[in-house]
């Protein structure tokens, strides 16, 4: 069961310009990331997108290793601002969970 | 407490407290710079960002890191973040951890930069101990509001100072001052530059390579996918005579070195610095970077059949 939060796209957008609902999840990203995420930016996107915090808290790591060398974005078809939109969550991460 | 949440803290702690992501002393991030008469500030500086000032100093404290057992390090943790905000425990831990010959290394380009603006006809200024470092790391690992004070500090100093043009060293600084800051900081409205593409502005003059030499470049992905500066460092090598191998994945499709994790997940990033270290040397045995960061971690990934050399020192 995942717990939904509707507000949680709200309160992630007061951090930057997060574009995610524009994916579409083709994979593009996914395959050409070199760090091989385990949980693909696509999926951390539809978490944040669906309001799953439980989720998207569980992708805490990936949401970290991710390099922002932006080699999935320069080949997503639906310019999706990836690095920009991980940076985000990272800010939506440290205020919320962290409180640093 | 977890790996990740201490880096933050320490980060945080730095940043707010000493200004920098690893602070050094004023007399160690500017002995560079010493003997080369650079003018204090003036319209026109370099501006290092003390990036390749602190990489021997992060090299001494991860050897420092790895010489503690993982038993103690729980313990150890909370003990650095309770001192940190009082004595310097990051410049601290590296004390005698240091090698003589990689600091030389990176104060070397440095220094090689300077000599290659001077034949280019350009005489920069240099803030010296007022010179801050960018406030990467903190921006992008989401540390926003310590970035965002920073940013003021900094816009502060350089307007201080009547500064006009910033010639940056390195891509991760060039990235911060040219598109991040003007977005986050009202009134930071410099004029900002790379070395290279100011090198290749003035003509690219006196640039000297090793002769018969192959090298294979390294693009560094903030230098390719953010600031689009692909073309001048081949501008350079070509000028010098060298002669250049492309990996597979070059130019806007290049592939990180994996630096960026290093501070988190260092496994990982050595992980990824090893796949790219094959990618490359399959063209050449001596690569060519363009960042400190992708320097340090190139260089920690390769075998001893090959070398990684700063674009400054190889023209
Ligand atoms: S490449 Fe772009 S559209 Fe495709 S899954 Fe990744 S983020 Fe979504
Ligand atoms: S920006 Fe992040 S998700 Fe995209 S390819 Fe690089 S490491 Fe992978």
């Amino acid at each position: 069961m995942i717990r939904v939060n509707p507000q949680l796209k709200k309160e992630i957008e007061r951090y930057g310009d997060f574009n995610a609902n524009q994916c579409f999840s083709c994979g593009t990203c996914t395959a050409l990331c070199p760090m091989g995420l385990k949980i693909l930016p696509r999926e951390i996107f539809r978490f944040s997108l669906l309001g799953s915090e439980e989720k998207l808290k569980e992708a805490e790591d990936a949401i970290y290793s991710c390099l922002l060398c932006r080699m999935c974005e320069a080949n997503c078809p639906q310019g999706v601002k990836i690095s920009e939109n991980i940076r985000i969550l990272r800010t939506y991460f440290t205020e919320r969970f962290f409180k640093i | 407490m977890n790996q990740k949440i201490a880096v933050l803290t320490l980060l945080s702690q730095n940043i707010q407290k000493r200004k920098s992501a690893l602070p050094l002393p004023g007399f160690i991030h500017t002995r560079w710079a010493k003997g080369l008469g650079l003018k204090r500030g003036g319209e026109t500086i370099l501006y290092t960002g003390q990036m390749y000032q602190i990489v021997p100093y992060l090299l001494a404290l991860q050897r420092r890191q790895r010489g503690i057992p993982s038993r103690f390090s729980e313990k150890l943790i909370r003990i650095i973040l309770l001192i940190n905000p009082v004595i310097n425990v990051s410049f601290l831990g590296t004390i005698g951890a240091v090698k003589r010959e990689e600091r030389d290394y990176y104060f070397g380009v440095l220094k090689k930069i300077v000599a290659h603006l001077r034949q280019n006809g350009i005489e920069p200024g240099y803030l010296y101990e007022k010179e801050l470092y960018a406030g990467t790391l903190a921006h992008d690992l989401g540390l926003e509001r310590v970035f965002k004070e920073h940013t003021r500090r900094l816009l502060e100093t350089f307007k201080k100072d009547g500064v006009k043009t910033i010639i940056t060293v390195d891509p991760h600084s060039t990235d911060m001052l040219k598109r991040v800051y003007p977005k986050a900081v009202k009134g930071f409205d410099f004029e900002v530059k790379s070395y290279l593409e100011l090198l290749v502005e003035k003509g690219a003059k006196g640039l000297k390579a090793k002769k018969d030499e192959e090298v294979v470049i390294h693009d560094s992905c903030v230098y390719a996918r953010y600031l689009d500066v692909i073309e001048a460092p081949r501008r350079l090598l070509k000028r010098a005579g060298a002669r250049i191998r492309e990996p597979r994945f070059s130019g806007e499709i290049t592939h990180c070195c994996g630096g960026p994790a290093e501070s988190i997940f260092p496994e990982k990033a050595r992980e990824v610095a090893k796949n790219r270290v094959d990618e490359l040397t399959k063209e050449a045995k001596t690569i060519v970077t363009m960042c400190p960061i992708c320097h340090l971690n190139l260089k920690e990934a390769c075998g001893s059949g090959a070398r990684v050399e700063d674009l400054a020192l190889c023209v």
